[in-house]
């Protein structure tokens, strides 16, 4: 190195002297800045924060307790919500349910429980699903056609078929006592693993465009191991499409769970989530009493509503295609 | 594969040198390309058979890079040259033959016994803007080889070491907090060769390190480079399309045509007097910027697919000087006078000069 | 009159960040039959300039100033129905990537055949007739059956030969082919380069070669321009170009290529790298790279001044003509 302008660094640099902080890799990236552009985006982030926080919050929001048998009044039952002149009492917004539990309490803590499931069962479809997906793609070959035949397997069982029958022989072997108790654990596992091929086979899917780019074959040439390759490598270069899915994976998860509790398999009528809200009070709809059902039934389309308009909203901007080039 | 030939091949090759630090005997590469064992299944006359096609992309290559030197090999696309670089860096499993560095065979071993090359022989990529982690910063990409082979060193260790690689290609220290896509081409292709130095190896292979970036910066990365071998005493194996880096940066080139040699010689009895019918073709049409000179030997059709390999001399199709033997008899490497060995029948028989 | 005539051309690109100019007064004129070449490394605005001529820009660019006379007309100011007529039928542009012009889904004759069908009024034999005169133009062998095949069928050679058919098809006056063999093997390359200009010369026809090789645009053009961040710093005779650059950027230019160098030897390399379109540095763009910088480099941008039959951006240039002209005047 005897030239001089070679052993100085190049005196062009790309941004300022510093380097941008994270806030700041924020602030200038393409997500914040269709984020800012996008009405449909900022409203669905805003009311899903709203359920989040409906969610968190819920015993300190809740006038009553739902699960606390010394706050219901059976007297209390079926009344209208609060705005009705004729039978609304000013102390249940939102009337009550057939067993005199205030409804507004009451969807409180089933829009926590009807989250918490969803949330919990992605998490379980996304750690089984990625494992697999970046397995079968990196190893391709035998691995990834047993793998992936295993996914068409699993898919080809509709969800709900499995989950009902899985529950069904649950509650019939085990009494419905212990299956109330465990409701919670088993809904997260039955939709975890019900529903994992969708991950895998979208982690697949870009584990096998990652694959093929140079800095993998770096990162071999080097000499790293093949799960180091696979989790520290490849894994964050797939996140885009992780994301976009789990919104929408949250959404179905929480239907599929209204949908099983609908069908008297989901949570017990103690514990009521969204679905079991909704189920319990459609024996009343036709004698007037509509709210037990409706209202619980609007918040949970406004909610799986916004989570999809969130995921469209992610698949539009992280679409390589569409901003990469 | 013809074993009469390999050994003919190998034969040839050892004449050359004992010494020399790569050895490639007899590398052939097939690639499947009949798809699952369902697609394989065709019927046929009545029968269902299992059919397999395969991609020749590679057949019988027999190469000595020397300790020092800068093995330039060149070819068109298909001519199986990447293939070539890939499969010495371990990145391909050869269908056949055997890769040795410093005489200790390498080919047949796993990623732990491999570890130890792994550190002597480094490779940089083509394409600057896929060779980096996006995910990560050039502090992280350029730390994680030198934490690996260094197991013992502390942290500052690791950050002097990344540092001083970073300084000498000539790019800031400070900028490790960045993310690759912070840089430009050129300054991207700098780092993944610091990535490379970092691990201080002995051989390089660079797979068309400067095809992607712009011509003022070509000449930075080549002078990088050629500031590299010269300061750590590295050998190369340099795969390129291009002639005219070949003309000023190797030492030796090797012409590939469709997986084989066709010649192999130092760069400038090359340049001065190519031999083989297809090297002629080649340099006559490199883009030069005098204006008076000879216009380009045409050659008749187009490459063969590698799917379907021509029999005889895999050039006999295109070549002006091919006569009956060359469709039969696949020509082995001969020494020419000048220093070089060429694999054609009719510079064997005196029929070209 | 010129056939083709760029007076100030003005192209700027609406970002995030605000308006910046992808090209900044461009000049220059085209004559029936020449060959110009565009020269310049990526993001240099060759390309651009190139679409912008036939007013394809795509958003967020647009053009901004200046006037683009094509036969006297200002594509600048056409609407897109009049340009419909000039693109692909007087202008017609050939891309670095084959199926960019190719679609996969029809067969290359059914591609022509509806081409030519759109622009003129022809029997459907007809076409036929002249879609496969103009393949065996481009010495593609056995046209007849070619013609029935798709593009995946072709080799990437073969190809390219089609899309310069394609492109020859409405007997057009001028091609603007982007960096039309950079995808291509050195060989093929000299072939295909060699074919455009028989072409060019047997048709009379214009060409505008945009690349950033200056090999070829040594072997192919006539006249040459060199752009650097979205000006144009010299123009004129490519031998005289090739031979004699003036601006220092053009001569680091050739002298980085490794044949302007002893092999073994480290090349002339131009430190730095261009800059991007948002961080033009003020005055002469080239000044942080440039050996010969002065002063007044750093602050004022350089006119154009006239060296033999060249036109050269450099504020050192201009100073060394005028004292030539006042040494003389003594």
């Amino acid at each position: 190195m005897t030239d001089s302008n070679q052993t100085t660094p190049e005196s062009f640099t790309p941004e300022a002297d510093k380097a941008p902080t994270l806030w700041e890799r924020f602030r200038d990236s393409h997500i914040w800045h269709s984020f800012k552009r996008d009405r449909i985006a900022q409203l669905s982030l805003t009311v899903f924060m709203g359920y989040v926080i409906m969610a968190l919050f819920a015993p300190m929001i809740a006038p009553f307790d739902p699960y606390d048998p010394t706050q219901i009044d059976i007297m209390n039952s079926e009344l209208p919500p609060s705005w009705d002149e004729d039978y609304g009492d000013p102390q249940f917004w939102l009337g009550t349910d057939a067993q005199g539990r205030d409804l507004w309490s009451t969807i409180l803590y089933g829009t926590r429980i009807s989250l918490t499931i969803g949330v919990c069962a992605v998490l379980l479809q996304a750690t089984i699903g990625i494992i697999i997906g970046l397995i079968a793609g990196y190893r391709g070959g035998r691995v990834d056609s047993i793998l992936m035949r295993c996914a068409d397997v699993q898919l080809s069982f509709s969800t709900m078929m499995v989950a009902i029958v899985v529950l069904a022989v649950f509650q019939a072997s085990f009494g419905t006592e212990l299956y109330q108790d465990l409701a919670m654990l088993m809904l997260v596992l039955v939709i975890g693993i019900a529903e994992w091929p969708q991950y895998a086979r979208t982690i697949r899917a870009s584990v096998l465009a990652e694959k093929k780019k140079e800095y993998v074959d770096a990162a071999r040439v080097m000499g790293l191991g093949q799960i180091r390759i696979m989790f520290r490598h490849i894994l964050p270069n797939t996140l885009s499409p992780i994301l976009v899915i789990s919104t929408v994976q949250v959404a179905n998860a929480i239907i599929s769970e209204a949908s099983l509790s609908f069908l008297g398999l989901g949570m017990p009528v103690s514990q009521p989530s969204l679905g079991s809200l909704i189920s319990s009070g459609f024996e009343y709809i036709f004698s007037g009493t509509w709210w037990i059902t409706v209202i619980p039934g609007v918040v949970l389309v406004c909610l799986v509503l916004v989570m999809n308009l969130m995921g469209d909203w992610l698949r539009d901007v992280l679409n390589p295609k569409l901003y990469k080039g | 594969m013809n074993a009469h030939t390999l050994t003919e091949a190998a034969s040839v090759a050892d004449e050359t040198g004992t010494d020399s630090l790569v050895q490639i005997r007899g590398l052939y590469k097939q690639f499947n390309i009949s798809g699952d064992f369902l697609d394989q299944l065709k019927f046929k006359g009545g029968k269902i058979v299992r059919e397999q096609s395969f991609v020749h992309a590679i057949n019988g290559v027999n190469l000595d890079i020397q300790q020092g030197e800068a093995l330039c090999v060149v070819g068109e696309s298909g001519c199986g040259k990447s293939t070539v670089a890939r499969t010495v860096m371990g990145l391909i499993t050869p269908t056949a033959g055997s890769i040795s560095y410093r005489g200790k065979r390498i080919d047949d071993l796993d990623d732990k016994q491999l570890l130890p090359y792994r550190k002597k022989m480094q490779m940089i990529f083509q394409n600057p803007y896929a060779s980096l982690n996006p995910r990560m910063t050039i502090a992280q990409t350029l730390e994680e080889p030198v934490r690996l082979h260094n197991p013992g060193w502390n942290a500052q260790q690791v950050r002097d070491k990344v540092h001083e690689v970073m300084f000498s290609v000539g790019i800031d220290p400070s900028w490790g907090e960045r993310f690759a896509h912070e840089f430009s081409g050129g300054q991207r292709q700098r780092i993944s060769i610091a990535r490379a130095l970092a691990v201080d190896p002995e051989f390089i292979v660079a797979d068309e390190p400067i095809s992607a970036l712009d011509v003022s910066i070509q000449a930075q990365v080549l002078n990088l480079l050629m500031d590299a071998q010269e300061k750590r005493n590295l050998t190369y194996l340099f795969i390129t399309h291009d002639l005219s880096v070949v003309e000023h940066f190797g030492t030796r080139v090797a012409v590939m045509y469709l997986g084989s040699l066709c010649e192999l010689a130092p760069t400038k009895a090359l340049f001065d007097r190519p031999r083989h019918p297809y090297t002629q073709a080649l340099l006559s049409a490199i883009p030069r910027l005098e204006d008076d000179r000879p216009p380009h030997i045409k050659l008749q059709g187009e490459v063969p697919t590698p799917v379907n390999l021509p029999s005889g001399c895999v050039f006999h199709g295109r070549c002006p000087y091919a006569n009956e033997r060359c469709k039969r008899e696949i020509p082995r490497l001969i020494a020419t006078d000048d220093g070089g060995q060429v694999a054609c029948h009719a510079v064997e028989e005196g029929r070209i000069n | 009159m010129a056939l083709l005539e760029v007076r100030n051309l003005e192209v700027s690109f609406g970002l995030r960040s605000g308006a910046v100019k992808a090209l900044r007064n461009i000049n220059f004129t085209l004559d029936r039959g020449e060959r110009l070449g565009l020269v310049g490394e990526s993001g240099a605005g060759k390309s651009v300039l190139g679409f912008s001529i036939l007013n394809l820009i795509a958003k967020p660019g647009r053009i901004t100033g200046g006037e683009i006379l094509f036969e006297g007309q200002n594509l600048a100011r056409m609407s897109a129905r009049e340009l419909r007529t000039i693109r692909g039928n007087r202008i017609s542009m050939i891309f670095q990537d084959p199926m960019m012009t190719l679609n996969p889904v029809l067969t290359i004759g059914q591609q022509m055949v509806e081409c030519l069908l759109a622009h003129r009024k022809i029997s459907r034999e007809n076409a036929k007739t002249i879609a496969i005169q103009k393949l065996k133009q481009v010495q593609i062998p056995s046209p007849e059956t070619r013609i029935d095949q798709y593009p995946h069928e072709l080799s990437g050679g073969m190809r390219q030969r089609v899309v310069i058919a394609i492109g020859l098809l409405m007997d057009p006056d001028i091609i603007i082919a982007d960096e039309p063999t950079t995808a291509l093997d050195v060989t093929i390359q000299a072939e295909i380069m060699e074919l455009m200009v028989e072409l060019c010369e047997r048709n009379n026809v214009a060409l505008i070669l945009i690349t950033h090789d200056l090999g070829v645009v040594s072997q192919v053009t006539q006249k040459a321009i060199v752009m650097y961040a979205g000006r144009v710093i010299e123009q004129g005779p490519t031998r005289e170009i090739i031979n004699d650059a003036q601006h220092p950027y053009t001569q680091g230019l050739m002298n980085a290529l490794p044949q302007m160098a002893i092999p073994g030897q480290r090349l002339n390399q131009i430190r730095g790298s261009m800059p991007t379109l948002q961080k033009i540095p003020t005055g002469c763009a080239f000044n942080p790279r440039c050996d010969y910088v002065m002063d007044v480099c750093k602050h004022q941008l350089p006119g154009y001044t006239r060296s033999g039959n060249c036109q050269v951006a450099c504020h050192m240039v201009a100073e060394m003509k005028r004292d030539e002209v006042s040494s003389e005047e003594v």
